[in-house]
C-alpha cells in the first residue's frame, strides 16, 4: 500500500508558517537558542483561546491547519503526535507555583495544559474530530512512533488520511537546564558557521511540524512516505551503516536510486561523525543536504527534516543554504532521512516521488 | 494481518500488592489499599488518602538491582514488567526480537520536583541527576536497558487511557511482524505534581473512593505498574511445558470525545465509540461480553458519562461490570497497563473483581456494579476501560484462546 503526504504544515525557526514553498530567505540568528517564528495564530484559533494557550499547543495547532489546509482535508480520520518534552511553559508555570506556594492556592489551567496530550486532544476538539488520537513522548523517537502508527493504521484499510506530527516547545527554564548539561556551544556561531564549527555541542531550537498521510494521492500530491524505522543504541557506526543498508533493501531502493541524502548535523563535532561516515563509507559521492542550522536541534527536529525532503521533491529542487555537499541531481526521486538525537536515537526516513 | 495476538502473560504492582497473587488476596479478602501517605511529602498528607506502594525507593531498589536514587516511576515500572516476562517462562530475552512500549504521564517528575525546589532560588542550583530522567521516554529506556530490550521502543503520554494504547501500538507491532515479543503497559509514581494537579479540579475524594456509587465525590490517586507481555501465533504456540497463553487481545480502538480537554460529554460520546470499536474489531455484539473493567474513577464526570455509554451501548444485556479502582486508585498513566493485567487474568481464571465501597444506586443507571469477588466463571469476553484528559477514550477486549 502507498502511504502519500498529501498536506503539510511547518512552524519553526523559519518562515515555514506561511505555507507552500520552502522559503527563499534564510532567517539570521545568532547564539545557540533558535526561537520560532510563528505566525498570526487568530487566523486559526479564537483569540480567548490564544490568551490561554502554550506556545507548543498554538505552534502545533498551526502546523495541523496548514497541513489539512494544503491536503483539502477538513477531519482526518486520526491524530497522532509526538512530543519529547510535552507542555514543558505549563508544566513550569504549575510546578513553580506549586513550590512556591507550598501547594497552597493552586488554579488547574496550567495542570490541565500540561498533559503531553494537550495538543492532540486540543486539535481533535477544533476539528470535532472523534477517530483514534494518540500522542507518543519517546525523546528522540517521539516524531518517528508517531509516523510508525499512522503507517501501521493507514495499512489495515480502516482509515484513509492521518494527521500525524511533532511538536517541542524551548523555555526559558528548559533552555537554562539543558546548558547545564553542556548541550550548546560557547563561542558564537550563525546559520553559515555551524555544521563547519568541529566543535562540541550544538544550538537549541523548537518547532511543530505535522503531515497529512493518506492512502489516495490527491491532485497536488507529489510524495510518498515509503518507509520509517528506529534504532536504538546501534553498537557503532559500522553498525548504522549495515542498517540503513538493511532499510533501503527492504523498500527496495538501491543505493544508486537515492537522489540525495539529509543528515541530521548539528554542528556537534563527535555526533557528526556518525553523518561524516555514513555519507563518505556507505554513500560516497551523494549530495547530502542539512537541516539543523536552519530549525535548531531538539528531540523531534527529524520531523522538520522530512519537512524539507518533502519540499524538495515537491518543488523539484533544494534551497541552497541547505545543501552541505555535492550538487543536487536533475531528478530528485528518492530521499533518505537519516538523523540521531543525542548518538542514541537514531531514525531513517525513505521519502519517494510520486 | 496475518496473526493474532497473544497474552503470554502478565505483572503488576500497585498498592494492594507487590505482584498479581498478592492483588488476588487482596480482591478475595475485600482489602482496599488506601491509606495515608507515607513515602510522598506533601502538605495534604492529612487530606486526601492515596493508594501508594507499600515499600520504600529503597526496598525496591532492592528488588530490581536499580538505583534507589532514580525515579519512583521507574523502579516501580522494573518490579512489574520483570514479573511480566518471567511469567511467561520465555527464559532469555535476548534470544527475541523484543519491543518495550511502555507508558506513563509525568516521567521522572518525583525527582524532577526536589529539583526545582533548589533550582528556583538560584538557577545554577539544583542536583543535574535528579532532572536527567525528567523526560517520560527516560523512564522507559531505564527499564529497557536494565532488562535488555532494544529492538524497538517507545513511550505513550495520553493522560489517564496511556496504558492501554501501549497495548494497542504494541499489539500492532506483533501484526506487523516487527518484533516477536512486546512488553506492553504503564507506569506512575504518585507526585505532589499529580496531586496537586487533581486537587485544583477538585476531583479528590477526601474518603475512600466509591466508583459507580450515587455518593460518589471524587478519586483517590494511586500508584504502581502493570504489564502485559503481547507474542504473535509463532510465539504463542512455542511456549515451554506448562505454558500456555492466558487470552488473546481480540480487539481494541481509541477514540476522541473530542468536547472538553478534561471533562467527559454527558452521554460518553468518546467512551460509547471506543467499545463500539473494539467489540467490532473482536467480532463480537454486547450480549457476547462477559465482564467489563471499568475505568470507573470515582469522579461524578466520568462514571455518569461511562455508565451512559454502557447503558446505550448494552441495553438490555447488561454484563457484571466493576471499577478494580476502588481497590488500587487511579494510578493515572499506570491504570490501563494494571487492569489489562487484571482483565486478561479474568479471563484465564474465570474470576469477577468487586467493586468496594458500593452501597447506593446511581439514579440514571440501570445497572449496578459487582460487589463480592467471585470465581468459576467462563469468561469468554473481558472488556476493559481507560478514559483520560484530552478526551483520549480506550477500550480493549481479551478473549478465550478459541477463535469465533
Amino acid at each position: 500500500m502507498n502511504i502519500y503526504i498529501q498536506g503539510t504544515g511547518c512552524v519553526s525557526a523559519q518562515e515555514t508558517s506561511k505555507g507552500g514553498a520552502f522559503p527563499e530567505d534564510i532567517l539570521p540568528w545568532e547564539g545557540p537558542r533558535l526561537k520560532a517564528s510563528e505566525p498570526d495564530y487568530k487566523q486559526w484559533i479564537d483569540v480567548k483561546l490564544i490568551r490561554r494557550m502554550s506556545r507548543v499547543i498554538k505552534m502545533g495547532v498551526a502546523a495541523a491547519q496548514l497541513g489539512l489546509q494544503e491536503a483539502g482535508v477538513q477531519k482526518p480520520d486520526a491524530i497522532i503526535t509526538g512530543t519529547a518534552y510535552g507542555c514543558l511553559d505549563d508544566t513550569g508555570v504549575f510546578l513553580s507555583k506549586m513550590i512556591n506556594q507550598q501547594e497552597e492556592m493552586l488554579t488547574p489551567t496550567a495542570f490541565i495544559q500540561s498533559t503531553h496530550n494537550t495538543v492532540a486532544g486540543q486539535i481533535a476538539l477544533m476539528l470535532g474530530c472523534h477517530g483514534y488520537n494518540n500522542t507518543f513522548v519517546h525523546k528522540g523517537f517521539s516524531f518517528e512512533s508517531a509516523l510508525l502508527d499512522a503507517v501501521m493504521i493507514l495499512r489495515e484499510g480502516q482509515s484513509s488520511t492521518i494527521l500525524a506530527g511533532a511538536m517541542d516547545e524551548l523555555t526559558n527554564h528548559s533552555f537554562n537546564i539543558l546548558s547545564r548539561f553542556d548541550l550548546y556551544k560557547k563561542e558564537p556561531v550563525t546559520p553559515d558557521t555551524l555544521l563547519n564549527s568541529h566543535t562540541h555541542g550544538t544550538v537549541a531550537g523548537e518547532g511543530a511540524t505535522c503531515f497529512v498521510l493518506g492512502t489516495e494521492k490527491g491532485a497536488n500530491t507529489k510524495v510518498k512516505l515509503a518507509g520509517v524505522t528506529t534504532l536504538y543504541k546501534p553498537g557503532g557506526k559500522a553498525e548504522i551503516s549495515a542498517d540503513i543498508a538493511a532499510f533501503l533493501a527492504a523498500h527496495q531502493c538501491s543505493e544508486e536510486e537515492v537522489s540525495l541524502v539529509i543528515t541530521g548535523r548539528n554542528g556537534d563535532a563527535s555526533g557528526d561523525e556518525w553523518y561524516e561516515y555514513v555519507e563518505t563509507q556507505l554513500l560516497p559521492g551523494k549530495p547530502v543536504a542539512c537541516f539543523k542550522h536552519l530549525c535548531g536541534e531538539y528531540p523531534t527536529a527529524a520531523a522538520f527534516g522530512m519537512w524539507m525532503g518533502a519540499k524538495i521533491i515537491a518543488a523539484q529542487q533544494a534551497p541552497a543554504a541547505a545543501l552541505f555537499k555535492g550538487h543536487l541531481p536533475g531528478e530528485v526521486r528518492k530521499i533518505l532521512i537519516y538523523n540521531h538525537y543525542k548518538q542514541t536515537h537514531h531514525s531513517l526516513i525513505l521519502l519517494t516521488a510520486c | 494481518m496475518h496473526s493474532d495476538v497473544w497474552i503470554a502473560g502478565g505483572g503488576v504492582i500497585c498498592g494492594i500488592g507487590n505482584n498479581l497473587s498478592e492483588c488476588m488476596t487482596a480482591f478475595k479478602h475485600m482489602e482496599p489499599g488506601m491509606a495515608h501517605m507515607q513515602y510522598l511529602h506533601s502538605v495534604h498528607r492529612h487530606t486526601f488518602p492515596v493508594v501508594e506502594v507499600k515499600a520504600s525507593n529503597e526496598m525496591l531498589a532492592g528488588w530490581t538491582g536499580m538505583s534507589a536514587k532514580l525515579s519512583r516511576t521507574a523502579l516501580l515500572s522494573r518490579v512489574a514488567a520483570e514479573e511480566a516476562w518471567q511469567s511467561t517462562g520465555l527464559g532469555d530475552i535476548r534470544k527475541f526480537r523484543v519491543g518495550f512500549i511502555s507508558a506513563n504521564t509525568v516521567g521522572g517528575m518525583d525527582k524532577t520536583e526536589d529539583f526545582f525546589a533548589e533550582y528556583l532560588q538560584d538557577n545554577s542550583a539544583g542536583q543535574l541527576s535528579q532532572v536527567i530522567h525528567h523526560e517520560c521516554g527516560a523512564i522507559t529506556e531505564l527499564v529497557a536497558d536494565a532488562m535488555g530490550i532494544r529492538h524497538h521502543i517507545s513511550t505513550i503520554s495520553t493522560a489517564c487511557s496511556s496504558g492501554a494504547n501501549a497495548l494497542m501500538y504494541g499489539a500492532r507491532l506483533i501484526k506487523n511482524n516487527m518484533v516477536d515479543v512486546v512488553i506492553a503497559g504503564g507506569t506512575d509514581a504518585l507526585t505532589r505534581f499529580t496531586l496537586n494537579g487533581f486537587n485544583t479540579l477538585m476531583i479528590l475524594d477526601q474518603a475512600a473512593c466509591r466508583p459507580f456509587d450515587d455518593t460518589r465525590t471524587g478519586l483517590n490517586l494511586g500508584e504502581g505498574a502493570g504489564y502485559v507481555v503481547l507474542v504473535s501465533d509463532a510465539l504463542a504456540a512455542e511456549m515451554p511445558a506448562g505454558k500456555t497463553p492466558w487470552c488473546r487481545l481480540s480487539g481494541f480502538a481509541n477514540a476522541n470525545d473530542a468536547y472538553h480537554q478534561t471533562a467527559s460529554s454527558p452521554d460518553g460520546t468518546g467512551n460509547f465509540l471506543a467499545m463500539k470499536g473494539a467489540m467490532d474489531m473482536s467480532g463480537i455484539k454486547p450480549e457476547d461480553v462477559s465482564y467489563i473493567n471499568l475505568h470507573g474513577t470515582g469522579t461524578q464526570n466520568n462514571d455518569a458519562a461511562e455508565g451512559s455509554a454502557i447503558a446505550r451501548l448494552f441495553e438490555p444485556h447488561y454484563p457484571p461490570v466493576s471499577s478494580t479502582k476502588s481497590f488500587t486508585g487511579h494510578t493515572l498513566g499506570a491504570s490501563g497497563g494494571i487492569e489489562a493485567v487484571f482483565s486478561a487474568w479474568a479471563v484465564k481464571e474465570g474470576v469477577i473483581y468487586p467493586n468496594a465501597n458500593f452501597t447506593k444506586q446511581m439514579k440514571e443507571l440501570p445497572f449496578a456494579p459487582v460487589t463480592a469477588f467471585s470465581s468459576g466463571h467462563q469468561l469468554q469476553h473481558v472488556m476493559s476501560n481507560s478514559f483520560g484528559f484530552g478526551g483520549n477514550c480506550s477500550s480493549l477486549i481479551f478473549s478465550k484462546s478459541a477463535q469465533l
